[in-house]
């Protein structure tokens, strides 16, 4: 909210300075977001006199002026305003002066040939005001030589941003209680303008809703003169940020920013009947003064007489029946509103209004009368008229909420010793009584005062923050105990792993484009946003890759050779009770150039499958995994090459990751160039390392050598390398400790329908050498595992 | 006697001017070989007297000595000569580019929340987690946010239609606070807790994006009061910029959660167009900058995490993560941490051995 000095001074007698007040307001919680001080900005303009005037000799619109400045020769200046004369008091901009409305600089130049030495400005150009049909005419006493802003009366602007919490602060009134409490000078008494109501009120007055509208408030007040407001009501509302409209309209709104008092008034001449406070009924229309039609339903609460609704009830009042120029007669209200139904009319309605946020925070209910006569007052002293008396329907919430508070209290929780006597003085200013044994009644506008705790805060806000001192946490004896759980340790440990192997760490975001989340999706519904803020961030990812493949591809685009990006991160499913159930995972994209074109390597080459493999059972490693015991299968996905991909399995069941290469169709749907390979980590799915100790087993390495004996065999060219390794391991489990393939080929002399896999066993003898007879053995075992699968040795 | 000097004299020539290898051989062969004729002199030494021995022996062991010497010499030298000349045929051209090993990086959200764990671990705080698909009640009410509070719609909140089998609305959460009710329930009081994650607001402009990361920290015990918050965030911020003049201003404020409530803000300078934190921000040349929000526990959210609020009192702060990684090491566009763009990633990423560890110093200097 913003108000000037000025205003602020209306309720706080002070001399503090606009900066010592800044501070204040800061420091009691009124955070400044910013002054606004037109002396600054009027900086170097001043009053002028013209004492010449000539016709431009090259420009038929403009004048050369001759114009005292109060000091020194006369300075020459063109201007093209219709007005100048000779005679006439204006406001000159100096060379180096900014002119507020454009940011211009103003400089000594040449206009058509002619010197001119500065500007004589309108009052739209200093910010002032509308008008640019002339420059501003001053009146003929004005001191010349005066800088302008002193002249003008210079009135900064405070602009604060008020806690939902305060709505006792959202009108000028309530901050300089609060500053007054910190110190800053003494609040004033409201200046009540005197009345004499006569007469009952000759409209019917109802509430029809206690609970949606517990008190309606209303007067009126016959044969006003509406018409423009006087000079100081349209500064300060300015000042808030308001435009003037009338005096009617613009009292309401004085009421509202100055005593945080939302109130309406009604043209009586357009309502027929009682005037009701009720629920809506479903499907009633109303059009709103910001020309809007809402539907409403019978959650909302309205104003309306025997025809129509008049008055979305604390929100926003209708068209129909607002005060307008020719208004004569008027009927005021003042009611007070259950907050959480304003809140939730304000939200299914959409709709936003000064009224419904102080409304729904709660107004002072204790201020409807001493508010209603102010406003009458001032309609009557403003606008003259006649008021009737006051009407009250219903009543508003008159139970004060009393606090058992201990002031003990303010030191074990607020860290800071404020004696009890200033504890006293803070609550009392801030408009609690301290009774006895420190029974605390609070005043019923701070409806956010629920216990002790909140007095704290009033105390400690008031008395300075600035005031508590640090004190140092309890240490646990010695060096600090370790923290991490296995998981964080895992993601912490995989995360530099994979730094390691050479690959970026991206972070992309939780949500997808939905076809993009689809095409990734499992047979689960995804999660798709109600309210996303765009088409492409709308549904929760199922997996990682396609956010990875979105950022490669935006790389391609921008020309990168490759990427070699990872992320960790969660993957989104559904979990018991309807909530998520959000999966630890990594995931690896590789596009573009695994290594580009070189002198050695000859032509650039692509990622394949392998370097997707090798990366899988890298970091699976570094996550802990047994790797050596992973089976690899199938059924990587459809969003995979059907015949360039696989999974690697911890058994048939448990799926602890998946790569190769990216399938065509995916490329495309991503609209990617391909290959491009990548790997899925399920994080949530390696078994977690059992608690081992530091100590490893002791080291025994065998005491005799191993040997190496390879095979060739010719095997059908179906079969999986990996289904002859796992044979050929087999067939003698204590002897061969590895079985590696070092050659595969197929064609020329290797018959149709066959590849030739060539592995070597290593053999570990046990306590004594290998004869040959053992070899043999061996071997012919070896051979016969082969055969099994369709394996013949190679002569 | 002259005949054998003039031999030895020849194929000592011969040895000197051999060109190979196989030439040398070849004269060994010829003198010291099983046929040479050193060989056979020597031999007919076993069929002499010892008279004539003794006369006949010294000239042909000399011969033999001074052959096999010079065979030896000739050998290592040509040799030397051949490993030179092979050597030089294998010559290459260094100036020409190696293989270079792709560098990976690690992203800088992630290494300030492996800095956040280190610092907070050494004052004795775990990392807690928790869903970010949450419900309405952990968000929010438990909060001491209910259906109607005014804050709930300051939040800008990203709403899924689904509900819970128990009715609450599901969304995704706006902040990591809800953690600290999951981390209540869990595992009761005393606790310490930090709660770093990423958190959504339906807001999108150039300082905010939809989705970003928080850190919350929580302290519950007996006793705690504001000085306690206070010194943690100062001691925080002193390790995390690795500077002593860190000044903090706490100003009064309001989050449902916490009563009294309290913005922490930093004292910084511009230097070179960048905002640098130290010092105190009402001196020369400084000004204060806004890094999070914080206060003592409310007692409505302690009851809602299953504790006492006459037993146990507590604080707790939120942190903006990229907030305080762009302060630290020097970013300007948030927007970028979630690009993805290889370029960005090396020039800010960290090496994988920039592990912050305190002895070290938490954080990896450029």
């Amino acid at each position: 909210m913003k108000f000037s000095l000025t205003w602020l001074k209306d309720h706080l007698e002070t001399t503090a300075t606009v900066s010592e007040i800044c501070d204040a307001l800061n420091a009691i919680g009124l955070e400044v977001e910013g002054v606004e001080d037109p002396a600054e900005k009027l900086a170097g303009f001043r009053i002028a006199h013209v004492l010449t005037a000539a016709r431009h000799p090259d420009a038929d619109k403009l004048q050369v002026l001759t114009v005292d400045t109060g000091e020194g020769q006369p300075l020459q200046v063109v201007c093209g305003a219709p007005n100048a004369r000779a005679g006439m008091k204006g406001v000159l901009g100096l060379p180096g002066a900014v002119v507020p409305a454009n940011g211009m600089v103003l400089r000594k130049s040449a206009i058509r040939g002619v010197e001119s030495n500065g500007m004589m400005c309108s009052t739209r150009e200093l910010e002032l005001g509308e008008d640019h049909d002339g420059i501003i005419e001053l009146p003929d006493d004005a001191p010349v030589g005066t800088a302008f802003s002193d002249y003008h009366g210079s009135d900064p602007v405070i602009e604060v941003a008020v806690t939902p919490n305060r709505p006792d602060c959202m009108g000028v009134y309530g901050i300089a209680r609060d500053l007054a409490a910190k110190g800053l000078g003494t609040l004033k008494p409201i200046a009540m303008p005197a009345f004499t109501a006569s007469g009952a009120c000759p409209v019917e007055i109802r509430t029809d809703d206690a609970q949606g509208c517990p008190a309606f408030y209303g007067r009126v007040v016959k044969g006003v003169r509406n018409g423009p407001s006087p000079e100081w009501l349209q500064q300060r509302l300015k000042s808030a940020g308001q435009r003037p409209i009338s005096l009617l309209v613009d009292l309401t709104n004085y009421l509202m920013l100055g005593f945080g008092r939302p109130a309406h008034a009604y043209d009586l001449a357009k309502l027929q009947g009682a005037v009701v406070a009720r629920r809506a009924q479903d499907g009633e229309e109303v059009l709103a003064l910001n020309e809007k039609t809402y539907r409403l339903d019978p959650e909302m609460v309205v104003i309306a007489d025997d025809t129509q609704v008049h008055d979305i009830a604390g929100i926003m009042g209708g068209e129909h029946s607002g005060v307008s120029e020719g208004t004569t007669d008027v009927l005021l209200e003042i009611a007070y509103f259950d907050p959480a139904r304003i809140g939730a009319t304000g939200r299914k309605l959409g709709l936003s209004s000064d009224a419904r946020t102080r409304f729904e925070r709660g107004v002072d209910p204790e201020f409807l009368d001493a508010g209603l006569d102010l406003l009458t007052g001032l309609i009557v002293e403003l606008a003259g008229g006649q008021p009737s008396e006051a009407v009250r329907a219903g009543s508003p919430p008159s139970q004060a909420k009393v606090v058992a508070f201990d002031p003990g209290l303010t030191t074990r929780l607020g860290g800071v010793e404020v004696p009890e006597g200033e504890q006293k003085r803070i609550l009392e200013s801030l408009g609690f009584t301290v009774g006895e044994g420190w029974q605390v009644t609070c005043p019923l506008r701070r409806h956010d005062i629920e216990g002790p705790a909140d007095l704290v805060e009033e105390v400690v806000r008031i008395h300075g923050l600035d005031k508590v001192a640090s004190v140092a946490l309890p240490r646990v004896e010695g060096v600090a105990r370790p923290t991490a759980t296995p998981q964080q340790r895992l993601e912490r440990g995989l995360r530099r792993a994979a730094a390691a192997s050479g690959l970026n760490e991206a972070v992309t975001w939780s949500f997808l484009p939905t076809w993009a989340a689809e095409h990734f999706a499992s047979d689960q519904p995804l999660w798709v946003l109600a309210n996303p803020i765009s088409e492409d961030m709308k549904a929760m990812r199922p997996s990682l890759l396609p956010g990875l493949l979105m950022a490669a591809k935006r790389n391609a685009d921008r020309g990168a050779p490759g990427s070699r990006l990872f992320e960790i991160g969660r993957r989104y499913f559904r979990g018991a009770n309807g909530l998520s159930d959000e999966k630890p995972t990594l995931g690896i994209v590789l596009a573009g150039e695994k290594t580009p074109r070189g002198w050695q390597s000859g032509k650039a080459q692509a990622f394949d499958a392998y370097d997707a493999k090798a990366l899988a059972l890298q970091l699976l490693e570094a996550a802990g995994a047994p790797v050596a015991n992973l089976m690899v299968m199938g059924e990587a996905g459809p969003q995979f090459h059907p015949g360039q991909s696989a999974t690697l399995r911890l058994g048939p069941k448990v799926v602890l990751a998946r790569f190769g290469m990216v399938h065509p169709s995916t490329l495309k749907a991503f609209d990617a160039d391909g290959p491009i390979a990548a790997v899925e980590l399920f994080l949530d799915a390696i078994p977690p390392k059992k608690n081992a100790a530091f100590a490893r087993p002791g080291f025994t390495p065998p005491a005799l050598q191993a040997v190496t004996r390879d095979f060739a065999f010719l095997v059908p060219a179906t079969l999986a390398a990996g289904d002859l390794v796992r044979s050929v391991q087999g067939a003698d489990k204590v002897a061969i400790t590895g079985v590696r393939v070092f050659d595969v080929f197929a064609g020329q002399g290797v018959p149709e329908g066959k590849k030739s896999v060539a592995v070597e066993v290593t053999l570990q003898p046990g306590e004594a050498s290998f004869k040959d007879a053992d070899l043999k053995a061996i071997a012919e075992k070896v051979v016969a595992a082969a055969a099994k699968l369709g394996g013949e040795l190679r002569g | 006697m002259t005949d054998i000097t003039s031999r030895t004299e020849a194929a000592l020539a011969a040895i000197a001017a051999a060109s190979s290898l196989d030439a040398l051989e070849a004269e060994r062969l010829e003198t010291l070989g099983k046929k040479g004729w050193v060989s056979l002199e020597l031999k007919t030494l076993g069929g002499m007297s010892p008279e004539e021995r003794t006369a006949a022996a010294p000239a042909i062991q000399s011969a033999r000595a001074r052959i096999a010497e010079a065979l030896e010499a000739k050998k290592a030298a040509l040799e030397a000569a051949a490993l030179e000349e092979q050597l030089a045929r294998e010559t290459v051209d260094l100036t020409l580019p190696a293989v270079a090993a792709p560098k990976g990086s690690v992203h800088p959200v992630s290494q300030v929340m492996d800095e956040l764990a280190e610092i907070f671990a050494d004052l004795g705080f775990a990392v807690a987690t928790g869903p970010e698909i949450e419900d309405d009640w952990h968000n929010f009410t438990a909060l001491n946010m209910d259906e109607t509070h005014p804050a709930r719609a300051m939040h800008d909140t990203f709403y899924f239609p689904d509900k819970t089998t128990d009715g609450k609305d599901i969304l995704l959460r706006t902040h990591t606070s809800p953690v600290q009710v999951r981390a209540m329930i869990q595992q009761g009081a005393p606790i310490r807790v930090i709660a770093p994650g990423r958190v959504y607001r339906s807001d999108s402009d150039a300082t905010h994006t939809p989705m970003f990361h928080q850190v919350e920290g929580m302290v519950i015990d007996k006793g705690i009061h504001l000085g306690h918050l206070k010194w943690t965030l100062e001691t925080f911020f002193k390790a995390f910029f690795e500077r002593e003049d860190i000044v903090l201003r706490l100003r009064p404020s309001y989050f449902p959660f916490t009563e009294p409530s309290v913005e922490v803000d930093v004292g910084y300078s511009n230097e070179g167009g960048r905002r640098v934190v130290g010092g105190h921000g009402d001196a020369p040349g400084h000004a204060w900058m806004e890094l999070g929000g914080s206060g003592m526990m409310n007692p409505r959210v302690l009851a809602a995490g299953g504790l006492d609020p006459a037993e146990w009192q507590g604080f707790a702060f939120g942190l903006g993560i990229d907030r305080i990684a762009m302060l630290k090491y020097g970013m300007n566009d948030l927007r970028a941490f979630f690009d993805g763009d290889p370029r960005w990633l090396q020039h800010y990423g960290f090496s994988p051995f920039d592990q912050p560890t305190l002895s070290a110093g938490v954080g990896a200097r450029a």
